[in-house]
């Protein structure tokens, strides 16, 4: 098991040097000039002050030195300042914006799965009957709305209709406590649920099909024990591979690509300003903020790979 | 629960020596595109208390299809089911999956072909044995690990307090078969099913495997269906034998009687298909000419006619009824019975007319006897088994 996670973490150091300098090489090809985006009027007038600010900024090296600077910066915890809001560290940035994203994200994925795992198993158990075909009826429904759509409904629902909820802001655990940010989170976190519910139920409901023609399925019906039982305690884990699998590559999306849903819901997180940056070409946000998602994406993968041997007992072996 | 008899009832029919298992022109059928699959096709046969009944027929005879609509574990949509399956005095056939529930694991168990693909393969050992020990007799969960570490140590599983923590892949195959046997006998069911328990096995550990079957069933006074598709495994393993061919029984005897006397040339074609250690190597394997019939829509008369090296023109129009011969319990389904001189005229008659078969068979006449031997040397059934198969 040491050498499984000593491998893994060999090859996760590889992937993140080549996301860092994948999406560094990318900001560098975005067209426009950040100097002349920070100066504005004034930088194409004045050809002595945009030559300054390059050079200030480091832009006037070759890229492959920029790159092992701002690389070297990275590693210690700096990521530069924002060119447009002069002062605003990107570190700084992320680490008050990344954990709305992640709870917004990981609050996604469980209700989706708290879904999907039933309604899957069900289709399966109840395969062809009316059960599986009103599930799969729904799933379809919710697989087919976007998540925006989904939003637009949840707040005329719960905070237009019933006034349960707020219709959008976020409240920070910090500021407000657990009450009032569950309040703020639920509705934006359920609207992004439905699509990965109905992705997730599908492949449950498929592996689960699988697996209930396993000669040891029937050998657990030829003891008497009950449906369910064998159902959640039999079929459940062998049945859940391929969705752990798609739980950890939907994760990492649901870092970066949840833009849509935190405008529609006014939520202060990663996605919105990373959006922000890039129409500023706000290059060190972008590069920050890119890269911070996908190292969280590698590393949430390799988590994954490392539960494939939680499932199934087979793989700790090999 | 669900009601399987009131003890009081159930004594008295046990005191009166009652057949535990009663199968009555039992019908499996599948609906399928095509047509209806006759996979069972209408047996009867009846078995006592403490006896051990071998099903023997190659693939597709219907054997397994039985042994599972007994125990009513086939749960398919397109399954049509016909006659009854009376255990301990109750109709089993009418009885839904939810009722049924209450008969697994604790009247009637049954250990699968392949060990290898029977055991949840991400729950441990442990668990497998213990969760309808828990689920049927309500006990503790140190009780019934108490109990699995017992039942393990009774199929001989060497050290079975490491063992019961193990997972299927880190055993063996022989086992892996063990603790299947060890989680079948773990209510104590009165009925037990082994469904070709050693099809999957080497060879070494077949015997091993047998024999801890057998002393289970005397040790337990079990009822047992052994099915499976090599008259060598039942012979000396069972009291009562039934060949099976395309979903019907084609012969029934208790054992002795059917090796001394076999009447049914598919019996004889089987008995012939094993091969033997006394033949020189190399020998052709006497594998019985043709295939296994088309269960949609089988032969006309006899269904194994198109294969027999006996068959005659009534063979193929008239279906020969199970009727009994002169020894007591042996029943047979032929028009020319094997050892009748009308068999032996039919022989001469289809060698003469070059019959494919009958010439395909010709080759293996003189050894028979050889054979007998072999089987009665099968017989052999004392326990020298070592214990980590």
């Amino acid at each position: 098991m040491a050498k499984i996670i000593a491998a893994r973490l060999l090859r996760l150091l590889a992937t993140l040097f080549a996301v860092t300098f994948i999406s560094f090489m990318m900001t560098k090809a975005l067209p426009g000039d950040p100097a002349v985006a920070i100066l504005g009027q004034d930088g194409i007038q004045n050809e002595e002050l945009l030559l300054e600010l390059r050079a200030e900024l480091g832009l006037d090296e070759p890229i492959p030195v920029q790159y092992v600077t701002w690389l070297g910066n990275a590693v210690r915890g700096d990521l530069g300042e924002s060119y447009i809001n002069r002062g605003q560290s990107v570190a700084g940035t992320i680490g008050q914006r990344f954990p709305v994203t992640l709870q917004l994200a990981l609050m996604a994925i469980i209700i989706a799965l708290l879904l999907a795992i039933p309604i899957g198993v069900i289709g399966a158990y109840r395969q062809g009957k009316w059960q599986d075909q009103a599930s799969s009826a729904g799933v379809q429904v919710a697989l087919s709305v976007p998540n925006f759509v989904t939003g637009i409904f949840l707040i005329w629902l719960f905070a237009v209709k019933l006034e349960w909820l707020p219709a959008s802001n976020w409240n920070r655990i910090s500021d407000k406590g657990v009450i009032a940010n569950l309040k703020t989170a639920i509705l934006p976190a359920t609207a992004l649920a439905l699509t990965q519910m109905a992705i997730f139920s599908r492949l449950v409901r498929s592996d689960m099909i699988a697996t209930l023609q396993e000669n040891f399925i029937l050998s657990a019906r030829a003891k008497g024990l009950s449906d369910r039982f064998i159902l959640f305690r039999h079929a459940l884990r062998p049945s859940s591979l391929s969705v752990a699998t798609l739980v950890g590559i939907n994760f990492g999306a649901l870092l970066g690509g949840t833009v849509i849903i935190e405008t529609l819901f006014a939520i202060p997180g990663l996605g919105f300003r990373l959006i922000n940056a890039i129409s500023q070409r706000d290059i060190l946000v972008i590069q920050g903020i890119t890269v911070f998602i996908a190292t969280g994406y590698v590393i949430i993968n390799t988590v994954v790979d490392l539960f494939y041997s939680v499932l199934d007992p087979r793989i700790r072996r090999s | 629960m669900t009601d399987v008899g009131t003890d009081s009832d159930r004594l008295t029919r046990a005191e009166h020596n009652e057949p535990l298992l009663e199968v009555i022109d039992l019908k499996t059928h599948f609906q399928v595109e095509g047509g209806i699959v006759k996979a069972v096709d209408g047996v009867s046969f009846t078995l006592d208390r403490g006896k051990t009944l071998g099903i023997v027929g190659e693939s597709g005879s219907g054997k397994t299809v039985l042994s599972r609509s007994i125990m009513r574990l086939i749960t398919a949509p397109n399954v049509i089911t016909h006659g009854e399956v009376r255990y301990d005095g109750r109709d089993l056939v009418t009885k839904s999956s939810r009722e049924m529930k209450a008969y697994w694991g604790v009247e009637m168990a049954m250990v699968f072909q392949d060990p290898m693909t029977s055991l949840n393969p991400v729950v441990k050992v442990g668990r497998q044995m213990t969760e309808h020990i828990r689920h049927h007799l309500g006990v503790s969960k140190s009780e019934a690990r108490a109990t699995a570490i017992e039942l393990l140590k009774s199929v001989r599983i060497p050290e079975p307090e490491v063992r019961i923590d193990n997972y299927p892949h880190e055993m063996s195959g022989g086992m892996r078969q063990r603790v299947c046997i060890a989680i079948a006998l773990a209510c104590g069911p009165k009925m037990l099913f082994a469904d070709e328990p050693t099809t999957a096995l080497d060879v070494t550990v077949q015997h091993q495997i047998l024999n801890l079957l057998r002393q289970q069933q005397k040790d337990r006074f079990m009822t047992m269906i052994m099915v499976t598709h090599d008259l060598g495994v039942v012979a000396g393993r069972t009291d009562e034998i039934a060949v099976m061919y395309a979903g019907k029984v084609v012969e029934k005897a208790p054992t002795n009687q059917l090796f001394a006397d076999m009447r049914h040339p598919y019996t004889q074609a089987l008995l012939w298909s094993i091969p033997k250690v006394s033949q020189p190597k190399h020998t052709r394997l006497n594998a019985i000419a043709g295939r296994p019939p088309d269960l949609i829509s089988p032969p006309s008369g006899c269904s194994f006619s198109p294969r027999c090296p006996y068959a005659q023109e009534k063979c193929h129009i008239e279906e020969p009824p199970l009727t009994a011969g002169a020894a007591p319990g042996h029943q047979f389904a032929c028009w020319y019975p094997v050892g009748s001189p009308e068999n032996e005229a039919a022989w001469e008659r289809n060698l003469a007319a070059g019959v494919p078969q009958t010439l395909a068979a010709a080759g293996k006449l003189t050894a028979t006897e050889e054979l007998l031997e072999t089987i009665n040397l099968a017989d052999d059934t004392s326990d020298h088994e070592g214990a980590g198969a």
